[in-house]
């Protein structure tokens, strides 16, 4: 990107949309934990960014997660603070979350249910799909 | 007789299916990692363990567990056991198959 794209450190470039699936469960390998890592490092550069969590993906956002035993740091938290990153557009799969018998109060966050039409629609509208 | 163990996820991989197709009755099985998730109720999958539940042992890692958060969703009858009770396990049992 030339420097002309930031005046005051604004970004005055055009705005691209992004896109992260998330698919996997927290802690047992690390993609949750990079996925949400390459997020908030990608929020410095002011683009649209959604976020989608899919399939074993919805398990990050589950509420009540106590890492103390594992010795690994429990990142959940993290997802509640992208708001002040501005990433506030989080997806979550309908029919994942009824595979898995759980409800919008299981998460940890605000999050808009789409089904997998919904999920589909949003995909076609971006210029970047990052998957983990 | 055998003790298997089980690391990833019913939705991600069939490993407990296949696990489960190759296991004496009377053997037991414990659930670790990612695998945790087969031992939740109201899920996809719970029928892996619920119907096998009568002719094996079920156990799932309690750390594991609860680092995800879902200690309040799990099967009734599995056992939850701690790292020292994994040590424990192992040494109760003739073999350990680590399935990965």
């Amino acid at each position: 990107m030339s420097e002309d794209m930031f005046e005051d450190d604004e970004y005055q470039g055009d705005i691209k949309k992004f896109m992260y699936v998330n698919r996997k469960a927290p802690y047992g390998t690390i993609y949750a934990l990079e996925s949400l890592e390459v997020v908030l490092i990608g929020a410095a550069f002011d683009q649209d960014v959604s976020l989608v969590f899919m399939d074993d993906g919805v398990y990050q956002l589950k509420k009540g997660q106590d890492t103390k035993a594992t010795e690994m740091k429990n990142f959940s938290p993290t997802y509640r603070a992208l708001e002040m990153y501005d990433v506030e557009k989080l997806y979550v799969s309908q029919d994942s979350m009824n595979e898995r018998g759980l409800t919008e109060e299981d998460l940890i966050v605000p999050v808009e249910l789409k089904s997998a039409d919904q999920l589909a629609e949003l995909m076609e509208q971006q210029d970047v799909i990052l998957s983990f | 007789m055998i003790l298997h163990t089980i690391n990833k996820s019913p939705f991600e991989k069939p490993t407990l299916e296949s696990c489960l197709k190759h296991c004496k009755p009377g053997s037991s099985i414990l659930l670790i990692e990612d695998g945790i998730y087969a031992a939740l109720k109201n899920t996809k999958y719970s029928h892996l363990v619920t119907d096998a539940l009568s002719e094996h042992r079920f156990y799932v890692l309690e750390p594991d567990l609860n680092a995800r958060g879902v200690q309040d969703q799990l099967i009734d009858g599995i056992g939850k056991v701690s790292y020292e009770g994994f040590v424990d396990l192992t040494v109760e049992h003739d073999t350990v198959s680590a399935w990965l």
